[in-house]
């Protein structure tokens, strides 16, 4: 047994978790002029929070704080009291950490660090002396233990979680990172003109919380608000910032077209088992769906699917949300079906997202391109 | 107004000795249902759903999956400050303490739990069936006729009067005569086993019955009979929807099938009347290129490689590629190697059938049989398992 409140200590216990949610969500266009980036629906049966949420809880995080900004309304909803992740906690758990910047006189959204900064008293009054900080925009299945204890033993200032990338990909963004032969941050930039590293930041940051606390305080009382560029990067000289590799499956969904494929890339057994058996289970909201029905008509290959579907016609290297209902002669390839919608009679869907609620009628026909999908907003009717 | 008005209490303590092998580890109403629910699910539910709020679950027999199982009974939205669900084992008391000897008798030992809420109805309920049934519409008819007591019934064809609990009754549905598995039924009315008794009635029934040293401590054969020779208005509530006994391996087999089929009398898919159960929190399945799969129901975290046809699969569950599974019931976390072939059968809980094995496809059997493997056996490669064998 490990005592909640014995300060100190090498155990994850004495690690809180923070997830930045207030972070630009634009680049997902559609997907995000109702929503927070964290509340995106992603893999069938997830929103992108339930990832970092469920590495911190399964790595023994007990005390999560989850930073909003806006558009929240979606996430709240998910979140909960935190019951799925078991963050109902009578001490420690789940704290929703709202923008309290915005009831000041001068209104104007400044950065990240407002975020950080209008909160400052959770974070002071958390018990744990260590902190990571996480955004939502990644997917991956992480334990955070032994980057905790190589933080510890390498007495770093910040460490940071990257993964070396095979081969650069260029439809998307990244924030990149040089290190040494010892892994040292030597240099670091977010989106750079020019793509120089293939090492690509996790946005995942160890450090103590004095320290966080220090970086806020700097920053804020110098007019600089932005948490990764002046927070992070302006330290890289000054601080003694190290890099840990992360070798499992990871994908950064920084674009349109990276969050498509990464949806589509579940398909491939390997990642599937990687990013949901490996490191422990991907909690999220239940929502008590039956088994998903194949009836006789349907012909199904090579695709993901949620419970609560009834499927009747032809799908495809797809991605079915929950309670997906798809009528006979319809066909759909290479396509991401969110919850609720239903794909009507002899309805042709390739290369499209379709958000929640979404109602296709009979014999449409809908094309996006492999490299550039066609999204239809939540609740439309086509 | 008494503070609950009407009281769950679920008799959940039965082994369910028909089901075999599908209990040998387990309560009957904790064994595994399409794909994702265990029994228990549906009467919890249906509770739920029709706004009871405070829910006894008597447990007996095999109780350590079933109580974690229920936990506290969120899952079912029943965590409540007040009520809520509570399992119930038999307990000692000042004069010793005694199993729970039949249904009735599971009541009576638990007379003080009923007292604390002081309802005015007490619901009693089978921890086994499958249906979904509104209880308050049942109150409502209870109350309308003023009675003392109301069964649910089903009709069931005549043939098979003789397998159930038959209720006979005059024009206005009052019951005047109860005959347990007649030979030659009067009428089709079996029994549900779902009761609703006015609890000061039933109060007083419980304790004469305890009194008696060679009673059965049982509704069916005691205290109903013992109603109906008092001239109490008992009355039957006929039930015309989908309502299944589990009670044999063939009929638990039989009711995974009514599942399937285009459109099966149990919508387990209907919003406004969610069947709950408690999340095993699985990844979405996978339907992988080399499947096909036909007119099945496959639930969460589940891989499919190989061919199914008419088929439930729960949660967990990996079929290898170039199996062929038909008219297969596959319990949670079961892996069927490739190549394998199975027709006819119920695989359990985290059984292994390695490679190439047949099972349920050799040997000749006059009559249809389900071939059933228990939980947690290896079956072994090449192995050939005949037709109605029961492993484990």
């Amino acid at each position: 047994m490990t005592p909640e409140d014995k300060k100190g200590g090498r155990q994850m216990s004495n690690v809180m978790g923070i997830i930045n949610n207030a972070l630009d969500e634009t680049f997902l266009e559609k997907l995000t002029n109702h929503r927070s980036l964290a509340s995106v629906p992603f893999g069938a049966r997830y929103r992108l929070i339930d990832f970092p949420l469920s590495n911190m809880v399964n790595s023994g995080i007990k005390n999560v704080g989850l930073l909003l900004e806006s558009k929240y309304r979606s996430l709240m909803d998910h979140i909960g009291p935190g019951k799925a992740w078991d963050l109902d906690r009578k001490r420690n758990g789940m704290f929703i950490l709202p923008p309290a910047h915005i009831y000041q006189a001068n209104r104007a959204y400044k950065g990240d660090l407002q975020n950080f900064a209008s909160n400052i008293d959770y974070i002071k009054r958390s018990s744990q002396e260590y902190v990571i900080i996480t955004s939502p925009n990644i997917v991956c299945n992480i334990d955070y233990r032994s980057a905790f204890q190589f933080h510890l033993e390498n007495e770093n200032d910040i460490t940071i979680i990257y993964k070396e990338l095979p081969v650069f990909r260029r439809d998307t963004t990244y924030t990149v990172l040089n290190t040494d032969d010892q892994d040292r941050v030597i240099d670091m930039r977010v989106n750079p003109a020019k793509n120089y590293y293939k090492k690509i930041s996790l946005q995942r940051y160890i450090m103590k919380k004095e320290l966080l606390l220090k970086i806020i305080d700097d920053c804020v009382s110098m007019g600089q608000w932005d948490f990764l560029k002046n927070g992070i990067i302006g330290n890289i000289d000054k601080l003694k910032v190290y890099g840990y590799p992360f070798k499992s499956y990871a994908s950064v969904i920084n674009s349109i077209t990276g969050y498509y494929k990464s949806n589509l890339e579940l398909l491939k057994p390997e990642v599937w088992q990687d990013l949901f058996l490996k490191h422990g289970s991907i909690f999220t909201k239940p929502k008590d769906e039956a088994p998903t029905e194949y009836k006789e008509s349907s012909f199904a290959r090579n695709i993901l699917a949620a419970n609560g579907c009834i499927i009747e016609g032809e799908v495809r290297n797809s991605i079915l949300f929950r309670g997906v209902k798809v009528h006979p002669g319809a066909h759909i390839k290479n396509s991401i079906i969110m919850q609720k919608s239903e794909i009507g009679p002899n309805v042709y869907l390739e290369n499209v997202i379709l958000d929640k609620g979404v109602i296709i009628t009979g014999d449409k026909e809908l094309r996006g391109d492999t490299n550039y999908p066609l999204i239809i907003e939540k609740n439309s009717i086509v | 107004m008494p503070e609950v008005e009407m009281l769950g209490m679920l008799l959940a303590g039965g082994k369910g000795s028909r089901l075999g092998v599908l209990t040998k580890n387990i309560a009957k109403p904790a064994v595994p249902f399409g794909a994702e629910y265990r029994l228990i699910d549906f009467p919890l539910s249906n509770c739920s759903n029709s706004g009871i709020d405070t829910v006894g679950v008597l447990t007996q027999y095999k109780p350590l999956v079933l109580n974690s199982y229920i936990g506290n009974g969120s899952s079912w939205d029943l965590d409540r400050r007040r009520g809520g669900v509570t399992v119930l084992p038999p307990y000692v008391k000042e004069g010793g303490g005694a199993w729970y000897k039949g249904t009735a008798d599971a009541i009576y030992q638990n007379i003080e739990f009923i007292d604390l809420y002081n309802p005015e109805y007490v619901l009693v309920l089978s921890g086994d069936h499958i249906y979904k049934m509104d209880y308050s519409e049942m109150l409502d008819y209870h109350k309308n006729k003023n009675a003392e007591a109301s069964i649910a019934v089903i009709e069931v064809p005549w043939e098979d009067t003789n397998r159930f609990g038959i209720m006979n009754t005059d024009d206005e549905h009052r019951i005047y005569e109860f005959q347990e598995k007649p030979d030659n039924a009067k009428n089709n009315l079996a029994s549900m086993g779902i009761y609703i008794f006015n609890w000061q009635s039933l109060r007083k029934y419980l304790i004469a019955d305890a009194a008696k040293a060679d009673s059965d401590g049982d509704f069916g054969k005691n205290i109903i009979p013992e109603m109906i020779d008092d001239d109490l208005e008992i009355y039957a509530y006929t039930f015309k929807n989908y309502w299944k006994d589990v009670g044999t391996i063939e009929s638990y087999w039989r009711a995974h099938m009514d599942l399937l089929g285009d459109n099966p009398e149990l919508n387990i898919h209907d919003r406004n009347w969610i069947i709950y159960s408690v999340n095993p929190n699985r990844p979405p399945h996978y339907i992988a290129e080399t499947a096909e799969v036909d007119h099945s129901l496959i639930n969460k975290g589940s891989q499919i490689f190989g061919k199914v046809d008419n088929c439930v699969i729960s949660y967990g569950a990996r079929i290898g590629k170039n199996a062929v599974i038909e008219n297969c019931v596959i319990l949670p976390n079961a892996r069927i190697g490739v190549g394998s072939h199975i027709k006819n059968a119920i695989i359990c809980e985290n059984v292994t059938i390695e490679r190439n094995c047949e099972i349920g496809i050799n040997g000749e059997s006059d009559e249809f049989k389900v071939t059933v493997i228990g939980d947690n056996e290896v079956i072994k490669k090449g192995a050939n398992i005949e037709i109605g064998k029961v492993v484990g």
